[in-house]
């Protein structure tokens, strides 16, 4: 996608870039974290994130992306299955059937009291699959010329 | 609204089922993407349409929208991306290995060994 | 599960762990593991002579689907248990031969040991189960591990051809036993043998009696190779010896005497019963006798002795079914049909698995099987020798050893037809005699040719592959036990009568038990001057004279030609029917996916129609429902007109755009839908989906604008309307029929108490479906690994030049 970056260098789209990357990811982890309780979740933070970097794809290159964030996003994807398979197997030790969730409240210092689940855990298996796999599809076909 | 609804789904299919027996890839592609929107609005119309508030808690209101519809639709949105990349990445391979995005010159090329 | 259960399936669950031996005591012939099974159970059935033989019986039951009937019922009786006993006892024997038989470097013992266990417990199963379809299941397991045996070198042509032949004919006949089995159940309501048994006069009135009877019969009849089905059989011995020995002459081809044994209480108040199984026997004896005698191959004449002999004992138990019908004197004389059968069925496995075994140590010793070659090893292997001594004039029925006898009894059986006054027995049925005593003349011939030809007549060392010398001890143990059996058993065959032939004999007869009648078994050798005394002798001196002056009358084989032997049929059928399988495939796979995705969305929108049609499901109403909004038409009419131009849209990028149209307008509804979540998604999705579009079109090819015909627009409209027109009116029809609640209402109630989220949709989607969620995440990521491999493993491969190895479709 940017076989042209040679010759259009945009400064606008590549500076806005930057700085709606961070808006969107910002929204992105909220969106994760509010999942619980209102719109969104795993599957909507994991695709707006992935759309923040595709966004800096476009913007700069594959090259640059990989520099500036190193991930290799198919040992992201296998993580994400791995956690995800991991919380819904935790339960079964406890007697419980597969992929039974927990939750308790805590009062955590500065935030109040908090409820903390093992769902939670679950969907950030399923965030980082999606961005892994958004991100590989992406990158393996613009890479492919 | 319902039957509205129900008259799209109906043209989406349509049109995506053209688009399906055509002999484009490309074409047949953008025919399974027709065909998923199709099915997403008919998950949901036959859940029923706008009957509550979104269905999020909120206190004092008891009448939600089917949450269920919702989450499957969700599923086969994510689904239905992952298999249009496939598809995508498919015919891109298919049309460098075989010089043709047209299946009925394809016919053959495979179990000619 | 009782101790009976585990015992059974003991060769089993012994099965998975020989694959890991072989591999980690690569200095121990597996086979000695192995052995460890048979042995322990040998001994363990054994302990069970003296319950049966007191008339008991042992029963255990583990429920498997009670609801449906069927229960894992062991059932030892003393029909059952001799088969037990045979299975483990020549098991064992077979286990310790092929340990000197198969050399451990070079054979994959793995994988014989694991066949051989697989098909021991499935014997046993076969033979001490009570509920049918448990027996059906092991019976079905015996025939594809006898398939997996008799390929068990499977590069060779001859194997592969042999091991489908027998699958093809034995799985046939399984499934018509199985429909027997289905009809049985319908009419008694119960799988359950006894149950059968107990309510035989049920049976015997039902209009299926016959047909019942003719499947069963014909699961029995291709099992234990009956003619027209003993065609499996000669080509089974492509497998090893061993296996010969053990599968296709000892106990698995038994398994369809065992079931007409078994099946004897339910159907022998029926003529048609005798007369079947009593024809049908006695000419399988006869051509299988028949055609032994112009083999030339060892194996090649014993397969066809066994078909042969396979016969004799099954019209044994045929003509046993007249004791039913016989009510004069105490001492019921048509029993001894029966008796003979079953007395017959242990010779014959002791005299034929040694000879089996005998030619597995020529074969192994010399490298040929041909008598045409073989001949004058009576010097170099005197113990051999002497094994195929024995053998082979107990299998021709000469004294005094064990064949003799039963050869007798079934003699005197047959002619105790003549004293049958029902079902025109004393007319027609004078053929049997006639028929048993020119096979019996056979049966002698091919004897006599097994030891002759192979130990007798001129040495022609220097024509053999290999310097025959005599086979080590291990080698010569197992067919010698057996050898010694034979005589033993011919000189004291009354240690058998009453501990295992008596009570087997017994659960043939179950009404002439209860009705007080007592089963007398007395084998004896000498009954003074009885016709069947001359007609043996007469066997005995017409075969001799036709064994030497055998080149002049040879040339009768030769007047069959190839097309109308029973395997020409085969054969002929076999390529028969995969032609018009190919004619008939080939009228609709045209190899165009464009036909495929036609047949699939007419039967598609065909099934629904049909299905709404036939619940009358036409009728719509739609209550009450949301008015629609102005700038819900507006945004409806922009998703049509859109979706609508795509179809004229020729070129790519106008395509992508109309399709991200669609999809943002779909995500506008979306929200007028109160689906925040979906909106959300799918907006950001189809940002992707876009760039993705464009991304991938960009190499592509414009859409080619060449014009197509109009007929097969025409086609496509009509069919797109058709499916189109479907699915609108089954969302009609989803609307106006709401006759359950969902059952998301589960959900909306116990959202924050059992999962402590508000947002449904999430908590559905991590918590209460978090299975599907689980599973949804996988098939991403195959995709991607799809996606990956299809771009990245190209160009390596493309260096090579093999395209073949592209990643599949």
């Amino acid at each position: 996608m940017n076989r042209k970056n040679d010759q259009v260098n945009d400064v606008i789209l590549q500076t806005a870039a930057v700085i709606i990357f961070f808006i969107i990811i910002v929204f992105s982890i909220n969106l994760f974290f509010a999942g619980h309780y209102s719109p969104g979740g795993g599957f909507i933070g994991g695709l707006m994130t992935a759309a923040a970097l595709v966004l800096l794809l476009l913007a700069f290159d594959s090259k640059t992306l990989a520099a500036v964030l190193p991930f290799d996003y198919r040992k992201m994807t296998a993580l994400g299955l791995v956690i995800a398979m991991l919380t819904s197997l935790h339960s079964i030790f406890w007697g419980r059937p597969f992929l039974t969730h927990a939750y308790d409240k805590f009062d955590l210092p500065l935030l109040g009291e908090q409820t903390l689940h093992t769902a939670i855990a679950f969907d950030l298996g399923v965030y980082l699959v999606v961005i892994g796999v958004t991100m590989t599809i992406i990158q393996t076909i613009g890479e492919s010329e | 609204m319902e039957i509205f609804v129900s008259i799209i789904i109906g043209v989406l299919t349509m049109s995506a089922v053209y688009m399906i027996l055509s002999k484009s890839l490309l074409r047949i592609i953008i025919g399974t993407g027709l065909l998923s929107h199709a099915a997403h609005l008919l998950v949901l119309t036959m859940g029923g349409l706008k009957t509550g508030a979104a269905p999020v808690l909120v206190d004092g209101v008891t009448e939600y929208t089917d949450p269920l519809p919702q989450a499957l639709v969700l599923t086969a949105i994510v689904i239905s991306f992952g298999v249009t990349a496939f598809f995508l990445v498919l015919a891109y391979r298919a049309y460098q290995e075989l010089n043709t995005d047209n299946i009925e010159e394809m016919k053959g090329t495979e179990s000619n060994d | 599960m009782s101790v009976l259960h585990l015992a059974i399936l003991l060769p089993l669950l012994a099965a998975p762990f020989i694959p890991f031996l072989f591999r980690a005591l690569k200095r121990i012939h597996t086979g000695w593991f192995v052995l460890i099974v048979p042995v322990v159970l040998f001994v363990y059935f054994f302990r069970f002579i003296g319950i049966t033989s007191a008339g008991d019986v042992v029963t255990e039951t583990v429920e498997w689907m009670p609801s449906l009937g069927i229960n894992f019922t062991a059932y030892v009786d003393g029909l059952g248990l001799l088969f037990a006993l045979l299975i483990t006892g020549i098991g064992a024997l077979v286990v310790l031969y092929s340990i000197y038989y198969l050399n451990k470097d070079k054979e994959s013992l793995g994988h014989f040991y694991v066949y051989l266990l697989l098909f021991m417990g499935a014997m046993l199963g076969v033979v001490l189960s009570d509920n049918m379809v448990v027996m059906y299941m092991f019976w079905e397991l015996t025939s594809i591990s006898s398939f997996l045996l008799i390929g068990y070198w499977y590069e060779k042509e001859r194997s592969r051809y042999g091991a489908r032949k027998s699958m093809l004919i034995t799985v046939f006949g399984g499934l018509s036993m199985l429909g027997g089995i289905v009809i049985l159940e319908s009419i008694v309501g119960s799988f359950s043998i006894r149950d059968m048994v107990a309510n035989q006069a049920l049976i015997a009135d039902s209009p299926f009696f016959i047909a019942a009877m003719i499947l069963i019969l014909l699961g029995a009849f291709t099992k234990s190779a009956q003619f027209p089905f003993h065609i499996w059989l000669p080509d089974a011995m492509e497998a090893p010896t061993p296996v010969s020995a053990y599968l296709h002459s000892a106990t698995m081809v038994k398994a369809g005497l065992y079931l007409v044994a078994r099946m004897s209480p339910v159907f022998q108040e029926s003529s048609l019963w005798l007369w079947i199984i009593a024809s049908v026997g006695t000419f399988t004896l006869f051509w299988g006798s028949f055609n032994a005698v112009k083999q030339t191959d060892l194996k090649g004449i014993l397969a066809f002795s066994t078909v042969s002999q396979l016969g004799l004992i099954m019209s044994l138990l045929g003509l046993g079914a007249a004791a039913l019908h016989y009510d004069g004197m105490d001492d019921n004389i048509y029993m001894v049909a029966t008796i003979a059968a079953i007395f017959h069925l242990i010779n014959h496995a002791t005299f034929k698995g040694s000879l089996f075994m005998m030619v597995g140590i020529v074969d192994h010793e010399t490298g040929t099987r041909d008598i045409r070659k073989l001949g004058g090893l009576m010097t170099v292997m005197p113990i051999t020798f002497t094994i195929a001594v024995i053998g082979s004039l107990s299998m021709a029925g000469l004294p005094p050893f064990n064949g003799f006898l039963s050869k007798e009894m079934f003699l005197k059986a047959t002619t105790k037809v003549f004293s049958m006054d029902f079902f025109a027995l004393d007319t027609i049925g004078i053929l049997i005699p006639v028929v048993a005593f020119i096979a019996s003349v056979f049966t002698f011939i091919y004897s006599l040719i097994i030891f002759m030809r192979t130990f007798m007549g001129k040495a022609q060392f220097d024509q053999l592959p290999k310097q025959p010398h005599e086979a080590p001890i291990g080698m010569l143990i197992p067919p010698a036990i057996l050898a010694i059996l034979v005589v033993v058993l011919g000189f004291v065959p009354n240690v058998l009568s009453n501990s295992l032939i008596k009570p087997a004999v017994e659960s043939i007869y179950p009404t002439l038990v209860a009705s007080g009648q007592d089963v007398k078994v007395d084998i004896y050798f000498w009954h003074g001057l009885t016709p069947e005394l001359y007609m043996t002798i007469g066997v005995i001196l017409l075969g001799t004279l036709m064994f030497f002056t055998i080149n002049k009358w040879m040339g009768i084989y030769n007047h069959i030609p190839h097309r109308l032997t029973l395997n020409g049929m085969y054969d002929g059928t076999l390529v028969w029917s995969n032609k018009a399988a190919y004619r008939f495939k080939d009228n609709y796979m045209t190899g165009f996916i464009r036909s495929y995705l036609v047949y699939i969305f007419l039967f598609l929108s065909g099934m629904i129609l049909f299905s709404m049609y036939r619940f009358d499901l036409f009728d719509f109403s739609f209550g009450e429902m949301e008015a629609v909004a102005p700038y819900e038409y507006v945004l409806g009419a922009v998703i049509i007109l859109a979706s609508l131009a795509i179809l004229f849209m020729r070129s790519r990028l106008p395509s992508i755009i109309l399709l991200g149209v669609v999809g943002y307008s779909v995500a506008l509804f979306f929200v007028f839908f109160n689906a925040p979540d979906l909106a959300l998604t799918q907006l950001v999705i189809e940002t992707v989906s876009v760039a993705l579009f464009l991304l991938v079109f960009y190499h592509m090819p414009e859409i080619s604008k060449k014009e197509v015909r109009v007929k097969f627009k025409v086609e496509n409209a009509i069919v797109s309307i058709f499916v189109g027109v479907t699915v609108m009116l089954l969302s009609f029809m989803a609307l106006s029929n709401r006759s359950l609640s969902s059952i998301s209402e589960y959900y909306k109630e116990n959202v924050y108490d059992l999962a402590a989220g508000k947002n449904m949709v999430n908590v559905v989607l991590v918590d209460f479906r978090g299975f599907d969620t689980l599973f949804e995440i996988v098939v991403l990521a195959i995709a991607a690994i799809g996606i990956y491999t299809m771009i990245k493993f190209r160009t390596t491969e493309r260096t090579k030049g093999a395209r073949e190895h592209e990643p599949k479709k």
